[in-house]
């Protein structure tokens, strides 16, 4: 029996068995199974696309009297044809260092993982045009690579590349923590109103609507604490007003100025 | 511990009197690509389903039964399995795959730890019937790529493909 040590997916190819009378050709493996009645001493053909399944084969020719056996290998097609792309986060903040991260396996038509080294771009586009690029060769038909998120917010484009095979993702860049955060208190009747002056992260981004501000009033004999969500950029309320109160405004763990409230 | 639907293939593999030696299994240290750091503990549960994965793979290939590849198996390669085991069945093929040692690296655990790839080269003893009338039984090494995803509450294997070693 004579037969190539090794097909590509998808391709033609033969075997050619020896001696006379009628045997049963085997072609095994976990990908497929193929089983043929044959004439020794002619050649069997397989037509393009009879095998694609990328595997070891066992290949055996039984015939009544004895039995051959030899091992071939289906390789994956060198083209790729599909890209597995794993990009995460989809959601994160702005100036984050090596905070986006991409991950392929690349696949040919059959989808069989390519194993040969392949080059691989990654890029990361801003609703500003602004790429970063990075290209990274395959091994073991995987590669990886991270990124920073930009300082703008905003959905970015992630896509993998490889010849003309492209597979896209979007990241969702939101501001970061507030940056800054000072607020003016004025009197108002009776009371005290407290606004904050329009919220940004360090990068000018406003930080969203609903964003909670919490204003502390520490006085003697007593403390008031609010909290207040971002409506159209500011966080404003109206608090009862004590001669020599400490005002503070913080949003999470970010603090903002202090205020000593002096009727 | 092993997983309910695991100790199927198991109980199966038992049940119906087939070799059930436990395969060598020798892991070399990773040579690992990716940023992500590979605790010991991921390690060794990925290891150990994949090899519990051949344990499935072998005994579904032995009764032609898909149904006990879905522990270990998802996606492509369970999808190739099974129409590999309806192949068989309709054809009046069984093999039976045996195996008899591994030798495992793990090359590649993705930033977002949602996929591992390790090579593993792989004896196994391949066993050929054709209408329950042994054909031949051959003495194979191949070195498999395999890439494993998680699971609900394992590691299953994603992609499950040889070359020759």
């Amino acid at each position: 029996m004579s037969l190539p040590k090794f097909v590509e997916a998808g391709n033609a190819f033969s075997i050619q068995s020896a001696g006379s009378g009628r045997s049963t050709l085997y072609v095994i493996g976990p990908g497929q199974v193929l089983k043929r009645d044959v004439q020794l001493g002619q050649t069997v053909f397989f037509p393009a696309g009879s095998l694609y399944n990328a595997g070891h084969y066992l290949v055996v020719l039984a015939g009544d009297s004895s039995t051959e056996s030899e091992a071939f290998d289906v390789l994956p097609a060198t083209k790729p044809a599909d890209l597995s792309f794993l990009a995460r986060p989809s959601r994160l903040p702005v100036s984050l260092h090596n905070g986006i991260t991409g991950a392929v396996y690349v696949f040919d038509a059959y989808h069989n993982l390519i194993t040969i080294p392949a080059q691989v771009s990654f890029e990361l586009t801003t609703p500003s045009g602004t790429v970063q690029k990075h290209i990274v060769a395959t091994r073991d038909g995987a590669a990886w690579t991270v990124m920073d998120s930009t300082a703008q917010q905003g959905m970015d484009k992630f896509e993998a590349r490889i010849g003309e095979i492209l597979s896209a993702r979007v990241v969702a860049q939101v501001p970061g923590d507030p940056c800054g955060l000072k607020m003016n208190a004025t009197q108002s009747g009776q009371g005290l109103q407290l606004k904050t002056d329009p919220v940004r992260d360090c990068n000018g981004n406003a930080v969203p609507d609903g964003t909670i501000v919490t204003f502390t009033e520490a006085y003697e004999g007593g403390q008031t604490t609010v909290d207040v969500p971002l409506k159209r950029g500011i966080a404003e309320v109206g608090m009862a007003s004590h001669n020599g109160a400490i005002i503070s405004v913080a949003s999470g763990v970010v603090l903002g100025n202090q205020i000593r409230w002096e009727k | 511990m092993l997983k309910p639907p695991l100790i199927l293939c198991i109980i199966v593999a038992i049940a119906s009197n087939i070799g059930f030696a436990q395969a060598a299994v020798r892991v070399e240290p990773p040579t690992l690509q990716g940023p992500r750091p590979l605790t010991e503990q991921t390690s060794k549960a990925a290891i150990r389903d994949y090899v519990q994965a051949w344990q499935c793979f072998s005994t579904a290939f032995e009764q032609n039964r898909s149904d006990l590849l879905d522990p270990a198996f998802v996606g492509t390669s369970r999808d190739q399995l099974s129409q590999t085991i309806k192949q068989q069945a309709s054809l009046g093929i069984r093999a039976h795959y045996q195996d008899r040692s591994h030798d495992l690296q793990i090359v590649f655990y993705s930033p977002d730890g949602l996929s591992i790839e390790l090579i593993d080269k792989v004896e196994y003893d391949l066993q050929i019937l054709d209408h329950d009338r042994v054909k031949t039984t051959q003495h194979m090494i191949a070195r498999y790529f395999i890439v494993l995803t998680p699971a609900e509450i394992r590691w299953r294997v994603r992609v499950f493909q040889a070359v020759s070693e």
